[in-house]
């Protein structure tokens, strides 16, 4: 009687599957209670991007505003301000003023101080709504200047929310008292 | 007053043709599965025409999710195409970006030093786990069984926390980069991996005694969408749903690309060609894959996990490339032409649930609508992906 | 007439036994469906509803706010009258079969000997009631669900019919509470243990009848979305869903009464441990709806054509003789 045999297997398969549900169901739960808990696997999670700051300025990022990373950006997430700033010899670094009155020709005044003029972030935008985690602005980055952040309980209820200023997050994020090194 | 269905026009484009004949007129019903619907798993909409609960005619309507994937290849620079790849079939995203890279790296020329080789093939077949591993699930909750996707999904967590530690993302990746991938692989995940697949290996024996020889499953699997090896190939289908029906036609053995060559794995294949061995292949790629992994950790070298001599604003040479490698649901293939220029000059992406969908509505025709909804679950579509 | 009179009167007992009916069912329908849901978490290792009220046991009594909050929706249309009708009528006749469950000797709202009958009767109306609102509300795939609710409950009944018959006969009555009188004489004098063929296929066909998986097939959701109940909104589904659940309850009960030994039992009181029964057999329904795929629409019919309804005769048969030779 190979149909009964049939039936019988296939009854025992209803009662095999019935054992494996009954033992899952006194094992210990997977769910990590989110509010109260968290998942302890942020460490390799991939947020949006953040700028680095120098070693010796945790003010400063490290970006040279080469644009590079803005070349890469698929979706065209980032937009950088800069300006011109010149540094004087051991001292501050100051936006460079070209007023036309402080130039003087033809004379007898005495040249200006050779300036190192270099640009600075002025303002680093990232609108996270379009970005889609690629990474390649971090990996064309020639100063390692973008990181990942390990932002992952965001939320908002509007597009604004996720344009992000990012000097300002890391003048924020700065260690407090955080100033400039001399 | 009453609803007057003449004043209302009936159907659209699609469902014009469905019009049944003045004599079936009353009998026949033209039942519109999706574009939402809990079994199309994605905005897949399907134009029945039933009578009774019998499917008289069936046929895929595309394009809700249709995102102009391969035009945006023309407006992108080559590398900024990458992570598109992660987003075409986005449960099997490694293998689209392997396709992908691969073509380009064939198109111009650049070596992939032997370590990535291996990464490559340890992440994709990962990956390929844990896309079986959602079929899995999802199939079963169209055969109307809920448990199994929640065991489907703890394992898939798992491989998902593993790869996160490379990727740094859990679904769409974005990992490989012309020339090898973007990161090392380390030593936590090298530990990671190999603690994941001993535990796997004896998760399999449960997910079997769950439901694969449960009589129910089995009486809506066995013989039903029955898929002759002669209509398979006449709709150009590939990966588990060809297998199904006896060909062990497999892209990393019938056009061996990177190391599968030196790798040992069978090919499953099954015997009917019903949704049963459909079934049965997938599950047996899975103990395939963790062979394929464990002979990759083994064999991995040392060295460089990326080419550091290619340019970031790569321009191959004019010229024309294909390049297909195996992902969960069949063979993926790139197609791509540069005209030497920053961008490529056009994009063509096969995708393998384009085709395996076609099979549907011959499939289907005559059958009850219950087994419509398993031989759909059973080719394993992702919708983004026949649209891309 | 004094107040014990009053008390005493049949018809006093009968509102009163309603109205503790009606709080037993509500309450009932909040407890299962909490307990289904906690149970399905666990089986798939999660927590359940947590978060309202310890171990989120006032969830489904917040869900069920939000379906009396909500705007009932009249679908184009949709015949209005068997629209609205159906939940209706799927709940009133459940709540009429408790009547005559023996939940003691005592404890029996309504001790009528065709009992047995009347459940039987009044469970059927809850087919008119899927079939109204898969007509009512046109729409195709509540349409198709009630088409294959009819044709399942009216395979469905037979055997369950066949079966209990089995146990008429061998009582000789149609009251539960004399069935239950029967097998109040310790564990072995239930009928289980006489009649374990009539229990199997009572119980297979109680699941089928209640539209239980793996045999709700016309609420199949990957098919049918949600089959008959497609258009239904807020309290319009909250009634079937409650119709379900007390559906449930009382065909377990029945199974208590007439093959668990109803309310007997060491220690506990009797009612106490007709309600443990009954939640016992609950337990094992979901333990069935959480575990296994739904069958195909044919297999149902083949299952109970081919299978319950030759066994089930051959057992009334079986039994029939039994009785006649031991006379
Ligand atoms: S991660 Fe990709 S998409 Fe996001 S900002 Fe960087 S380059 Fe742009
Ligand atoms: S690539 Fe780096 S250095 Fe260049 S602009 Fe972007 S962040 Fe600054």
């Amino acid at each position: 009687m190979p149909g009964l045999a049939k039936t019988i297997k296939g009854l025992w398969s209803l009662i095999v599957g019935l054992g494996v549900t009954g033992v899952e169901f006194f094992r210990p739960q997977l769910t990590v209670h989110y509010p109260r808990k968290e998942v302890d696997n942020l460490a390799t999670y991939r947020g949006h991007i953040d700028l680095v700051a120098r070693d010796d300025d945790p003010l400063t990022p490290r970006c040279i505003v080469c644009r590079k990373c803005v070349a890469a950006c698929p979706s065209g997430c980032i937009a950088i301000e800069s300006r011109l700033v010149g540094a004087e010899p051991g001292g501050d670094a100051r936006e460079l003023s070209l007023a036309p009155g402080l130039i003087v020709t033809g004379s007898h005044a005495a040249p200006p101080p050779r300036q190192k003029i270099r640009r600075e972030v002025a303002a680093f935008h990232l609108n996270y709504n379009l970005c889609s985690l690629c990474g390649l602005c971090v990996q064309t980055c020639p100063v390692q200047s973008l990181a990942f952040s390990r932002e992952a309980y965001l939320c908002g209820s509007s597009r604004a929310d996720f344009e992000f200023e990012l000097l300002e997050r890391l003048r924020r994020r700065a260690p407090a008292g955080g100033q400039r090194a001399a | 007053m009453g609803f007057n269905w003449l004043s209302e026009p009936r159907g659209d484009y699609y469902t014009r043709h469905f019009v049944p004949t003045p004599e079936a007129e009353g009998d026949r019903l033209i039942l519109n599965l999706g574009p939402q619907h809990p079994s199309t798993h994605g905005v897949l909409r399907v134009v029945v025409e039933m009578d009774g609960e019998y499917i008289m005619k069936a046929e895929p309507v595309l394009g809700y999710i249709h995102r102009m994937q391969e035009k945006m290849g023309e407006v992108k620079t080559w590398r900024q195409y990458l992570p598109n790849m992660g987003r075409v079939d986005y449960l099997h995203a490694l293998a689209w970006n392997w396709a992908y890279v691969g073509a380009v790296e064939k198109l111009a020329g650049i070596e992939v030093p032997p370590r990535a080789e291996y990464i490559r093939v340890i992440t994709c077949e990962l990956n390929r786990i844990s896309s079986h591993l959602l079929w899995w699930g999802a199939y079963l909750l169209d055969l109307g069984a809920f448990t199994p996707i929640l065991y489907a999904f703890a394992d898939r967590e798992r491989i998902m926390d593993i790869l996160q530690m490379v990727t740094g993302s859990r679904l769409t990746y974005c990992y490989y980069r012309f020339g090898g991938v973007s990161a090392d692989l380390g030593e936590g995940f090298i530990q990671a991996t190999r603690d994941f697949l001993k535990q796997f290996k004896t998760r399999i024996p449960m997910f079997h005694d769950l439901v694969t020889g449960n009589m129910i499953l089995r009486g809506r699997c066995e013989q039903i969408g029955v898929l002759p090896l002669e209509m398979a190939r006449r709709y150009g289908a590939t990966g588990p749903v060809l297998r199904g029906s006896g060909l062990a036609y497999d892209t990393r053995r019938a056009e061996p690309y990177s190391v599968y060559p030196s790798l040992d794995f069978q090919v499953p294949v099954g015997v009917n060609g019903d949704a049963m061995d459909r079934y049965d292949v997938r599950l047996a790629e899975m103990t395939q894959s963790i062979a394929i992994i464990e002979q990759a950790l083994e064999a991995m070298p040392d060295g460089p996990h990326i080419n550091p001599d290619v340019h970031e604003r790569l321009k191959p040479p004019a010229g024309e490339v294909y390049y297909a490698v195996e992902g969960g649901r069949g063979k993926i293939g790139v197609h791509l032409i540069s005209d030497g220029g920053p961008r490529p000059y056009r994009v063509k992406l096969r995708s393998p649930s384009f085709c395996n969908l076609q099979l549907f509505a011959e499939l289907a025709q005559g059958t009850l609508l219950a087994d419509a909804v398993s031989i759909l679950g059973s080719l394993d579509l992702v919708i983004p992906e026949i649209d891309r | 007439m004094t107040m014990t009179e009053i008390i005493s009167h049949p018809l006093t007992k009968l509102v009163l036994g309603l109205v503790l009916i009606l709080v037993f069912v509500g309450v009932n329908g909040l407890i299962l469906v909490w307990m289904e849901r906690k149970v399905v978490g666990f089986i798939q290792r999660r927590p359940g509803p947590y978060e309202v009220g310890p171990h989120g046991i006032l969830q489904s009594l917040v869900d069920g706010v939000k379906l009396i909050a909500k705007q009932l929706v009249t679908p184009r249309g949709a015949d209005r009258f068997l629209f609205w009708l159906a939940p209706m009528l799927s709940v009133t006749p459940v709540v009429i079969c408790f009547l005559p469950i023996p939940f003691s000797p005592g404890l029996t709202a309504m001790d009528v000997n065709l009992g047995l009958l009347l459940i039987l009767a009044f469970s059927g109306i809850n087919v008119l009631a899927l079939c109204a609102a898969g007509w009512g509300s046109n729409n195709k795939y509540a349409l198709i669900g009630a088409a294959r609710a009819v044709s399942q409950s009216v395979a469905y009944e037979i055997p369950l019919l066949l079966s209990v018959l089995c146990i008429a006969f061998q009582t000789g009555s149609l009251s539960l509470s004399a069935v239950a009188e029967g097998q109040s004489r310790g564990l072995l004098s239930w009928n289980l243990w006489v009649q374990p063929l009539a229990f199997v296929i009572f119980f297979i066909s109680a699941t089928a009848e209640t539209n239980r998986a793996p045999f709700d097939l016309p609420e199949a959701e990957s098919e049918l979305t949600a089959g008959f109940h497609t258009e239904y909104s807020g309290m319009g589904f909250g009634l079937f869903f409650l119709a379900e659940y007390t559906y449930m309850i009382v065909v377990c009960s029945v199974a208590t009464a007439l093959f668990l030994g109803a309310h007997d039992g060491p220690f506990l009181p009797g009612p106490w441990w007709f309600v443990l029964k009954v939640y016992a057999l609950i337990l094992a329904l979901m333990w069935f709806r959480w575990t296994f795929p739904r069958v195909r629409f044919d297999q149902l019919l083949n299952l109970c054509w081919k299978w319950l309804i030759p066994l089930g005769l051959a057992n009334l048969l079986a039994t029939a003789l039994v009785l006649k030779l031991g006379e």
